[in-house]
This record gives structure tokens, C-alpha cells and sequence, in this order.
């Protein structure tokens, strides 16, 4: 067994800063305001589901918030703000990604499409109306993460890209149940649809072969 | 999130002499890891130095034979490389294993290889935590620790690598290339790469102030049966309690890492010559030191198992 | 609606609509993410700010100082609200600890402060320049440690008696011939619904609105006024859509009294969400419990004894989780008892968690019943079915309104392949695998609460349903549109749904199973209520009036049903309230449970393959959305069997994995193809709809199945959930 030398518990008042640093800093009250400085702002353009915006946000604003809160697409789910969930799952050029983990200064001229940009409710993608027929959602706050990266995961097992249950690292991967469960595995239903997503998912697949 | 100012860097050389010139700069390419930690205020760079549009997203064959990684290929991109998948099949799964599909398209190798730990304590802002704040002790030791590291181990820091990935690269002798502030190159096998905690876990890797990670390089192919086993209790998207990377030839002999186990990727010498003796042999000298906890001391079983299994799956 | 005697034949009856698999009405704006969450609700008032949490960083003790002059003078932020300018705060009625804390603190992560400021980045990096003096004292976080000094929690709620006692339980089990005397323990748990709580609030003078994520409107209502300190009437609750809540937003919690507070100093509209790394020790929990469970059986396997104790944890004036309450209930046995006692922890708040009571009950439970069969070497479904009761067991005078659980058993044995499997455990393997299947009954009450609604009858022939119910993902939006259609004799395309605010009449709201049946019945008495009206109106006598086809007719005469509203819209409002049939009957839903796992042979990592759940449940109103409960609550139990534990660091008194990469919840690779049958079933005591719920009873007894399974796999018996790699290794076979 090991112990901590210098982790002492019985010491009766602590001090906190919720700041990794702030603990240490005996820095007098006012300092840190300074430091911390205005926010620094910055200018660029991102191409949302074809159109074009230009934006001025603090540099620390995710594509995620970005999204959600200046261009009021909210399709985009927060669930975590981590990359522990995939609510927030966006394509990038093509590829999802988790936008709560990027910048959205980083996405300078990229090409980005959300759920708003897959379908509507009077026009839905083939992917939407299966979650619909499959009943492939039950509250609805994971779905728009699901449905962008079951998109994305069709495009990948047709580009080859293997995965962690793939048998044949040197073969086409197959599109099967297993194959899609591990793939979507990056985005969590805490409501448990998992197997009416994969119905869904092999609909469509299925209708696209 | 402390504010911070930010900027897109021309070339390598460019982007270490800035880290080196600007005082709480870090470099940003994938961000996964990063974001997370900076959003926590456990990682407060000043200032951003993006690295993205560097033009280190290739994989080349080297002149003797084998592979140089660009630092920011994405794990996808290295783990679908077709050349990856026949000649380095075990950095295939090992990247595969990892993460989720969102994160592997977005995280660089580079990333990959300088994850931080994901110690709860280390990731709660309010604990002691000698790897966030040196000095501050170890919730860890006596805490929680189900997760944590069972060799290398010290007073101070009971963490864990959380890469997949590194584990691999680590059993087939890869080599991180960098590029230093003055503009010189260098090459660092990656066991001299990794430190272990010691008495300053908060310093994680022998990369110096400035020092860009431009490429990782593997030697040429070695053959054998090559096998990457995650144990984790959760069947994806969840870091491993344990895993085994394996290259093992037909005459028996062979290499092997594990993941989980340390402050880095595990990897003992002696210990592959053990390899034609059984798992058993091997997981002896891999863990001769363990200094385990209540809650971890499991894992010296589940390697040995893992291991044995691994050698039996490579023996066909 | 006065609900008083059995349902004899209506309207509902013709299932027309009704139990038809319709897909959800809600479907197309939740998979094109137009559905509006509260967080989202950029379109209800201009001028947002944003507001950031901060959590006590120690579990107990006090604030002796909190310094937030850096925070104040960063850039962007309004305001900082603590206990020291909060005003008056009086604790809600349904919460143990208060909502903002300081000076005193009661545990890790309790609010102490809100950082409100233009944007959400200003207001997250200023939240870090708080600084806080704290003063620790000792506190209990360890349930063990606690148990003996544990008390008997007072009687009353969905708690029942403390200690129930039938027959002469000690001499009966002490002379049974087959004896079984174990002790289980289940984990604390969370419920990581995927939408964080979340609430936007403006003041409009001393009016309150607030968009928030609520299970239950009149409940949050209630305590938001009483917490404030002002009339209830100042206060509207608006949550139509909630992602997710499984029990975690029953309540009013910190995101929407904090929103509120900070509305109000800042002058401006504030919207906060809980960050995710705060919600587990923020928020209530599923408490952890020992459980002790003392089977006495004859030699032929009938139960002579069962005794059923449980300990759990709560912070001072908690409650306890009610573990044993459907020992009560599931088994014949003319010797009985149940004990519940309860320790002060100093843990967050325990509270209730989908199927509160009877998941984690169950979850021991049904393990005993296992161990007890295999003692008496019999069959684990024979042994249940020969144990059945058609009456309560401590009132024979009272049946069950129905109870097909033999029926549940049976199917799902003939379904599932039951005769293939091994009786002696580690017998079957399949690769690197070893294979094991397992059962568990599963039973969960059918609660009866009364519930509102209000229907409205337009000219073009629209009927819309007001009601504060609430949809958190169990499909109330389709089965009430299921239910007005069926009742007024129109397509669902007539139909509009509208819920979630309070200013609709009070409904049952979501939680205990209970939102399905009664909040259809409350529509049902409505809809009453809005034919009566027609029938006047169009001149016929309501009684004789059939409603189909957007037609009202009665004997050789008919109108369009659009025709009554011509003039001016019609109203229905009612509700419905039951009287004592619940005294009369004991309701209550059952399943079998039917799982099959897979245990690596060398690693012993656990993965399930195969999932059936039969289920008995009343009318099901929509085979569809009714199918998907029962999935995710399987998924829910797998979570519960294989890997969510809220770890407790013991000394420093906190969930130590609080986020959604530390508590693991099972992920789509975790989750095989699952089956679900409901057997043909209709209540006529339940309500007027003849149904009961089955999201909660997804969940009850699946965890034991999965336990029972793996056991069957390996032959190592676990206790002690979740059932991780770790506490089978030391044991498998070779």
C-alpha cells in the first residue's frame, strides 16, 4: 500500500480556488482581473450547411457554441462540453467530429453541416426518417449526434476505414450490426435506444446498397 | 477558459521559436485533449499556437524501409493507412481501440502522444493533485484508484498514460522527431520520451520549452504476429484497465507493451526474452516491482491472463 | 372523473387509435433537432445573459469567506450571486439540501455561486476567480462504516411501514429445511440523462418565467415560489421538451432557482445549464444499499420464510431507498418480514432514480431467488412459479387486478431457448467465451395520482389537448394525441399536443411509471367532458353520440364534429381521480427477464448477446413508444449490472468519477438486438384506458438477470454490484 506523503486531510481550513493556480497565487484581490485581460476577439468565417457566416467571437467560443448560441442552430446538443457523450457531433468536411472539442476559430473556411443541414421536418433525410419509422430516440437530446454520425459512419465503412471489431484489418469492412455498434459507440442514448438506432441505421444502409 | 491570444503558425521551425518566445504558449492541433483540460482551467496557455495547416499530415516511407508519421496525420487517417494495417497491424487496433470515431478524426499523433492522464483527481480542480499543482499531494494514494497505475509508480503520482496508441508505437521502437526553437532537429526513441513521475509528475516527457513534435518514425516492419488487447469494462469508448500490445515471431520469440499499467507505455526488456516461457515468466518481470492498491491490485492478475491469452491467440 | 368502479366498455375500446404503433408525433422535429430544449430557447425572450455554477469544493463544514471582487471585475460579468446576496432562500419541500449553499455546506458541489455575465466564456472563466475560505468538519461518507448505527426512517411516502412482520418469520425460516442467507450490495448511481438541467428565467416585475427541464411542473412550481418567497401565481413553469430525466428532474434543483436569483440582480434574462462535471455530486443520486435476504423454503421448494432487511444513506432529513418493497409483493409465504433503516451520510442527496426501490430491490432480490432454487435444486423459473401469489401476501383478502407473471415466465422461456441451458453453471463455451443465461422477475406498481387536462375543439375541426404533463422521452406527446383521436373520432392528424406548461390544469407529470396511464386518463375525462359539449351543441343526446371519422352521429342523424365549434371553440376540462380501487387491488406490472451473457474466459470481461423482456403491464397504448421504454430501461439495467458505481472517495466525501468518461453507462456496443412482448393484457381497474406503465419496469429485476447469467457463465457468484472483471477473476475456472 501507498500513502501520501503530503496530502494532509486533517488540516481544518482550506483555501480554494476553483483555478488549479489561484490556491498557490497569494496574489493580492484585482490582480487577477487584470490578468485575465479583455477577452481577445476574432474575426472569420464559417460555411454552415452551404451558407456563409461572418463572425466576431471571443477566441475561446467552441464551434459548438458557436453554433448554438450566435447562429442559433441548435440542433447541435451540449451534453457534456467534454467529448464524453457525442451530442454534439457535427461534420467537418465531411468527417464528424465532437464540436465541443475544437475551436470555432480553427474552422476558418470549413465546410460544416448540422443536423438543420441533413433535413427538415417537412423534408427529412433518409437517416431521420428511419430514426422516426425505428423509433431510434426517446427524449430526443442524443438524437441529432446520432443521426450526423450514423451519416458519417455509412460514408466510413464504404471508404474502408476499419475498426476495432473489424476481423480483416486488409479487407472491405462489412456492414453489419456489429460493425455499426462499435462505430456508433461515441455517442451515448442514456434513454437506451440503441437497438431501434441500429435498425435504423441498417435500413438505410440497406436501402442505399 | 483564461483568455488567450492566437496564432496560426507558417512552419515548424516558426511554431517552436514562437512556443519558445512567448511565455504560457502552447502549440493546439486536434485540441481534443487540450479544450477539455483548458475548459477545467487544469491546462491555462496564454497564448495558442495552431499547427494545423503545417504541412506534417503525410506518411512516408523512410529510406530504410519504414514509416514517418506526421505529427498531425489523425488517428483515422493512421489507423486506415493501408500500409499501417498490413505491415504495424498492432497500431492499427491500438488506435482503433481508442477513443471514438468523433475524437480519432480529430486527434493528431502528435496529440495522441501527449495526452495527460485522466486521474479523476487530477481532473477535479478542487483535490490535491501533484501532477496539476506540484506540491499539492496525492488524492489518488488512498483514494479512488481503481484505474490507476501499478508500476513505476511514486509517492507523489499514482497516474496513468491513457494512450492506446503509444502503447503500440512503443513495442514496435518508434521514434518521436522534433524540431527545436533554434530550428535544429532531433530524434528521441520513445522510451527515452516518457518519464516517470517521480518527486515532478507535472513534467511528462523529456520535450524541452518550444520543442514541436514534427513526426513519429517506425523502423521497418518486423513481421509476426502483431495483437493489441484492450481490457476495459465497458466494450468501447472507455480507457483500458489493462492492455496488451504483442509482436510475437514465429520462432517464439517476440515484444510486448502494456497500456494501463504506468505513467507511460510499459515496456521491459528482460521481459521479452521471457516470451518462450509463458506469460507468467513475462508478466514477472513486467511487473516485478508492483506497488498496487486495494482497489487496483486486480490488475496484476489481468495482465498476466490478458498476456497469456495474447500469447496463445499469437501461437494460432 | 370520479375513477370508483371497474372501467366497463367505452370509447377507447374501439382501438381505433389506441394501441396501434404509431410513430411518435414528435418524431420529425426531434430528429431534425427543431425540437426546443430549454437551454435553446433563444426565441422567448431577448437579451440573455449567461450564468455559470460554482460547486463547494468541500463536502461538509462552512464557508468562512468567499471572495468575489476578481470574479465581479472581470470582463463581461453582471453579476455574483452567494448566500450573501441571495435574499432569503427557504428550501424547497421536496429537496434535503438547499439549493444554494453557504455559509453551511452539506455537500461536495453544492452551489455556492453564480457567475453571470454577457457571454458564456466570460461567465466560465470568471467563475474561476472565486475564491473561497472554507472551514471542513468531519462528515460520513461510507454506508458500511454507518450501517449499524443506522435508524428506522419514519413511515409514510412511497417509503410504506419501516418494518412489516406476517406470521412468525424467525421460527419459520430457522425450521425451513432449505435456507438461503445472503448479502447483497448495489452502488450509488446517477442518472446522466444526456440534456445537463437547464433553465432560462426572466422577470417580468415580480412575474417569473422559467424554460427549464422538468419532470413534474406543479411540483418545480410549488417549490420555486416557496423557495422564493413569493406567490405561487408569479410563477410559470414552461418544459415542453426534456432531454431526458429518469427521476434526476422530479424536482426543482440549483440551474433554475440560480437562473432566477441571478434574473433578478441582473435585470436581464439569465439562462443556465449545470456543467456536466458538477451534476453528479450536485444533483440526487440513486442511494447505494446493503441488503441482508433470508429465504426459508420446504423441501419442495415452496417459500415458508422470507425476510428482506435494507440499509441505505441520506443526508439528515432524507429518505431512504425502499428496497424491499416488492419482497412485499412478488412471492407467496406465510412468514414474512421487511425492515428499512437509514444512516445519516453526508453524500449528496439520495433521491429517486427510475424505479426507485424496486430496481435495486430487485436487483438483490432476484439474485436470492436464484441462490434459493439452485439450494433446492430446482429450476429458477419452476421455483418462481410454484412461489406464486394471486394475492397481496400479507392480505389475502386483496388480490392483484391482474398478474400474468407465470404467463411472463413461461412465453419467455418457450422464446428464449430456457431448455437449453446448462443447469450446472460454466458448462458452456463458445469460443473464447463462456456462455451463461439467466432470469428474473421483474415487478414494478401501477401508481394511480389524479391528472388534468384541458381539450379544445376549433372550426376547422383541430382538437387541441392542454395539459402540464410532461414528455422526457416516453413517448406522452403521441399517446395523449392517441387517446383525444380515439376519444373525439379524428385522424392524429387533427390533433395537437401541448404540454409542459403551468399554466395548463395539473397533471400527474412524469416518474414512477405513473405519467402513461393516469395522464391519459386525464385526458380521457376531458374528452368527457368536450363530447358532452358537442353533443349539446349539435343537439344530440351525448350519451347515444358515437364520435368516428370527424363525424358525431347518433341513431339516423349526423354532423361534422367541426360543425359544433363553428361559432365559437369549445372547451373540455377535467380530471381524473380515483378513488379506492388501489385499497381494493394491489396494481402492479411484471416481467420476465431474460438475458444471455458472454464472460471472456481469460480476461473475464462481460458482455451481453442475447435480451428478452415479457411483459405484463395493462393495455398498452403504444406497442411502438411503449417497446422503446422497455429497451432503454433493459439498457438502464445492464448499466446497473456491469459497470455504473459512483465511486465514493471516503474521506473526502465526494463521487469521485463525476462525468460521463468516470461513470460509465453502457454505450451502444455494450447492447445486443433486444426483444420485447407484451402479453395481451387489459386492467379495467386501472383506469379508464385499462393500462399501466412499463418504464420502470423495464429496469426491475434485469440486473439480476444479467447476475443470474453470468453465474450460470462461470459458476463465481457475485454480490456486490456492478458486476466488474475484477471481482471475478480470483475465481474463474482455469
Amino acid at each position: 500500500m501507498q500513502s501520501s506523503k503530503d496530502f494532509d486531510l486533517s488540516r481544518r481550513t482550506v483555501l480554494v480556488g476553483a483555478t488549479a493556480s489561484a490556491a498557490i497565487a497569494a496574489a493580492p484581490a484585482g490582480a487577477h482581473a487584470k490578468q485575465a485581460g479583455e477577452p481577445a476577439l476574432s474575426k472569420f468565417s464559417l460555411k454552415v450547411n452551404g451558407t456563409a457566416h461572418q463572425l466576431e467571437l471571443d477566441l475561446r467560443t467552441s464551434l459548438l457554441d458557436a453554433l448554438r448560441e450566435h447562429l442559433h442552430l441548435t440542433g447541435t446538443k451540449k451534453g457534456c462540453d467534454h467529448g464524453q457523450c457525442g451530442a454534439c457531433t457535427v461534420l467537418v468536411n465531411g468527417r464528424r467530429i465532437n464540436s465541443c472539442l475544437t475551436l470555432a476559430v480553427m474552422h476558418d473556411g470549413d465546410e460544416i453541416k448540422t443536423i438543420e443541414g441533413l433535413g427538415t421536418p417537412d423534408r427529412l433525410h433518409p437517416m431521420q426518417a428511419a430514426f422516426v419509422k425505428h423509433d431510434g430516440y426517446q427524449c430526443g437530446y442524443c438524437t441529432p449526434g446520432q443521426i450526423c454520425s450514423a451519416v458519417a459512419v455509412l460514408d466510413e465503412i464504404k471508404a474502408g476505414i476499419p475498426s476495432h471489431v473489424t476481423a480483416d484489418l486488409n479487407a472491405q469492412p462489412q456492414l453489419n450490426a456489429t460493425e455499426l455498434r462499435e462505430r456508433m459507440s461515441g455517442n451515448i442514448c442514456r434513454c437506451g435506444a440503441y437497438s431501434n438506432i441500429v435498425d435504423a441505421i441498417t435500413d438505410v444502409a440497406g436501402s442505399q446498397a | 477558459m483564461k483568455s488567450f491570444t492566437y496564432e496560426r503558425a507558417q512552419s515548424p521551425a516558426d511554431a517552436a521559436a514562437a512556443a519558445a518566445r512567448t511565455e504560457g504558449a502552447k502549440f493546439i492541433a486536434g485540441g481534443t485533449n487540450l479544450l477539455d483540460l483548458m475548459k477545467l482551467e487544469i491546462e491555462t496557455p496564454t497564448h495558442l499556437i495552431d499547427v494545423n495547416a503545417l504541412a506534417l499530415d503525410k506518411i512516408e516511407a523512410t529510406p530504410d524501409g519504414g514509416l514517418r508519421i506526421g505529427a498531425l496525420v489523425r488517428n483515422t487517417d493512421l489507423a486506415a493507412d493501408a500500409r499501417v494495417r498490413r505491415d504495424y497491424a498492432v497500431l492499427s487496433r491500438a488506435l482503433l481501440a481508442g477513443a471514438s470515431g468523433q475524437l480519432r478524426n480529430k486527434a493528431t499523433t502528435a496529440g495522441n502522444l501527449l495526452q495527460r492522464t485522466r486521474c479523476p483527481y487530477f481532473y477535479d480542480t478542487n483535490q490535491p493533485c501533484n501532477k496539476r499543482l506540484p506540491g499539492s499531494g496525492c488524492a489518488a494514494i488512498g483514494g479512488f484508484s481503481r484505474q490507476h497505475a501499478i508500476v513505476g509508480t511514486s509517492k507523489a503520482c499514482i497516474a496513468t498514460h491513457p494512450s492506446d496508441m503509444a502503447v503500440a508505437m512503443r513495442v514496435l521502437d518508434a521514434t518521436v522527431d522534433t524540431v527545436q526553437p533554434d530550428g535544429k532537429t532531433r530524434s528521441i526513441a520513445l522510451d527515452d520520451f516518457y518519464r516517470l513521475p517521480g518527486e515532478t509528475p507535472h513534467i511528462e516527457t523529456t520535450l524541452t520549452k518550444g520543442e514541436l513534435i514534427t513526426a513519429v518514425t517506425l523502423p521497418k516492419p518486423v513481421g509476426g504476429t502483431q495483437i493489441y488487447r484492450k481490457v476495459r469494462d465497458r466494450a468501447s469508448y472507455a480507457f483500458a484497465l489493462v492492455s496488451v500490445a504483442a509482436i510475437v515471431q514465429r520462432d517464439g520469440s517476440g515484444r510486448v507493451a502494456m497500456g494501463g499499467v504506468a505513467h507511460r507505455p510499459w515496456h521491459v526488456a528482460a521481459a521479452d526474452s521471457e516470451i518462450p516461457r509463458g506469460a507468467r515468466a513475462v508478466t514477472a518481470r513486467l511487473l516485478a516491482d508492483a506497488a498496487t492498491t486495494h482497489e487496483n491490485a486486480f490488475k496484476v492478475k489481468l495482465a498476466e491472463r490478458t498476456l497469456a491469452a495474447v500469447l496463445a491467440k499469437a501461437k494460432g | 372523473m370520479k375513477f370508483d368502479t371497474p372501467a366497463t366498455t367505452n370509447p377507447i375500446d374501439q382501438l381505433k387509435v389506441i394501441g396501434k404503433p404509431t410513430d411518435r408525433i414528435d418524431g420529425p422535429l426531434k430528429t431534425t433537432g427543431t425540437a426546443p430544449y430549454a437551454y435553446e430557447r433563444h426565441d422567448v425572450v431577448a437579451n440573455q445573459a449567461y450564468g455559470y455554477v460554482v460547486g463547494a469544493a468541500i463536502a461538509k463544514g462552512k464557508v468562512n469567506a468567499i471572495h468575489v471582487l476578481d470574479a465581479k471585475a472581470a470582463p463581461g460579468v453582471i453579476a455574483v450571486i452567494t448566500h450573501e446576496n441571495a435574499g432569503k432562500i427557504t428550501k424547497g419541500n421536496f429537496n434535503t439540501a438547499k439549493l444554494l449553499g453557504g455559509p453551511e455546506i452539506q455537500h461536495y458541489h453544492q452551489a455556492i455561486a453564480l457567475v453571470v455575465a454577457d457571454s458564456f466564456e466570460q461567465a466560465r472563466a470568471a467563475a474561476q476567480l472565486i475564491r473561497v475560505d472554507y472551514e471542513r468538519s468531519d462528515g460520513k461518507y461510507d454506508l458500511a462504516a454507518a450501517k449499524d448505527g443506522a435508524e428506522k426512517p419514519k413511515a409514510g411516502g412511497f417509503g410504506g411501514d419501516p418494518d412489516t412482520s406476517v406470521g412468525d418469520f424467525a421460527t419459520a425460516f430457522a425450521a425451513a429445511p432449505v435456507q438461503l442467507d445472503a448479502t447483497y450490495t448495489t452502488p450509488d448511481q446517477t442518472h446522466a440523462m444526456m440534456e445537463p438541467h437547464a433553465t432560462i428565467a426572466a422577470w417580468d416585475g415580480d412575474k417569473l418565467t422559467v424554460w427549464t427541464s422538468n419532470q413534474m411542473i406543479a411540483w418545480g412550481k410549488g417549490d420555486l415560489a416557496r423557495t422564493l418567497g413569493i406567490p405561487k401565481e408569479n410563477v410559470r413553469l414552461i418544459s415542453p421538451y426534456i432531454g431526458g430525466g429518469f427521476g434526476g428532474k422530479l424536482f426543482l434543483r440549483a440551474d433554475v432557482l440560480l437562473a432566477a436569483l441571478g434574473a433578478r440582480v441582473a435585470k436581464r434574462p439569465v439562462k443556465v445549464a449545470l456543467q456536466r462535471p458538477l451534476i453528479i455530486n450536485n444533483t440526487t443520486h440513486r442511494p447505494a444499499t446493503i441488503q441482508r435476504i433470508r429465504i426459508g423454503t420446504d423441501k419442495d421448494g415452496k417459500i415458508t420464510a422470507i425476510g428482506h432487511e435494507s440499509w441505505s444513506g441520506d443526508l439528515p432529513d432524507g429518505g431512504p431507498e425502499t428496497a424491499v418493497n416488492q419482497t412485499r409483493l412478488l412471492y407467496a409465504g406465510a412468514n414474512r418480514m421487511t425492515a428499512t433503516r437509514l444512516a445519516v451520510l453526508d453524500l449528496p442527496e439520495g433521491n429517486a432514480m427510475r424505479a426507485p426501490g424496486e430496481a435495486p430491490g430487485l436487483m438483490a432480490l432476484e439474485i436470492a431467488i436464484d441462490e434459493a432454487a439452485e439450494k433446492a435444486g430446482i429450476d429458477p423459473i419452476e421455483f418462481r412459479i410454484r412461489n406464486d401469489t394471486q394475492v397481496d401476501p400479507e392480505k389475502p383478502s386483496r388480490p392483484f387486478s391482474q398478474r400474468q407473471l407465470n404467463e411472463c415466465l413461461r412465453l419467455g422461456a418457450e422464446k428464449f431457448g430456457w431448455s437449453k441451458r446448462s443447469a450446472t453453471p460454466g458448462k458452456v463455451r463458445d469460443g473464447d467465451w463462456l456462455i451463461g443465461i439467466g432470469v428474473a422477475a421483474g415487478l414494478r406498481n401501477n401508481l394511480v395520482t389524479k391528472s388534468a387536462a384541458r381539450v379544445r375543439l376549433d372550426q376547422r375541426g383541430i382538437v387541441t389537448v392542454e395539459t402540464d404533463m410532461t414528455d422526457i422521452g416516453t413517448g406522452t406527446y403521441t399517446i395523449i394525441a392517441q387517446t383525444a383521436a380515439e376519444m373525439m373520432g379524428v385522424g392524429l392528424d387533427k390533433v395537437v399536443v401541448t404540454l409542459g406548461d403551468s399554466s395548463f390544469p395539473v397533471s400527474a407529470g412524469s416518474g414512477g411509471q405513473w405519467g402513461a396511464n393516469n395522464s391519459t386518463a386525464g385526458v380521457y375525462a376531458a374528452c368527457v367532458k368536450l363530447r358532452e359539449a358537442v353533443a349539446q351543441k349539435l343537439g344530440f343526446n351525448s350519451a347515444d353520440a358515437t364520435f368516428a371519422d370527424g363525424q358525431v352521429q347518433a341513431g339516423n342523424r349526423s354532423a361534422a364534429l367541426a360543425d359544433a365549434a363553428r361559432e365559437k371553440e369549445l372547451v373540455g376540462e377535467d380530471g381524473i381521480e380515483y378513488g379506492d380501487l388501489d385499497k381494493k387491488y394491489q396494481q402492479s406490472t411484471f416481467a420476465g427477464h431474460f438475458v444471455e451473457v458472454g464472460v471472456d474466459a481469460a480476461t473475464a470481461e462481460i458482455r451481453v448477446r442475447r435480451m428478452l423482456a415479457v411483459c405484463a403491464a395493462g393495455r398498452i397504448l403504444n406497442p411502438k413508444s411503449a417497446r422503446s421504454q422497455v429497451i432503454g430501461a433493459m439498457t438502464m439495467g445492464v448499466g446497473a449490472a456491469l459497470m455504473e458505481e459512483l465511486a465514493i472517495d471516503k474521506r473526502l466525501g465526494f463521487f469521485v468519477n463525476h462525468d460521463l468518461a468516470g461513470y460509465e453507462v453502457p454505450v451502444h456496443a455494450d447492447i445486443p438486438h433486444q426483444e420485447v412482448i407484451f402479453l395481451d393484457e387489459t386492467d379495467p381497474v386501472s383506469s379508464p384506458m385499462k393500462a399501466k406503465g412499463v418504464g420502470e419496469l423495464g429496469i426491475c429485476g434485469v440486473g439480476a438477470a444479467v447476475a443470474n447469467a453470468i453465474y450460470n457463465a462461470t459458476g463465481v457468484r457475485v454480490r456486490d454490484y456492478p458486476i466488474t472483471l475484477d471481482k471475478l477473476l480470483a475465481k474463474m475456472p482455469v
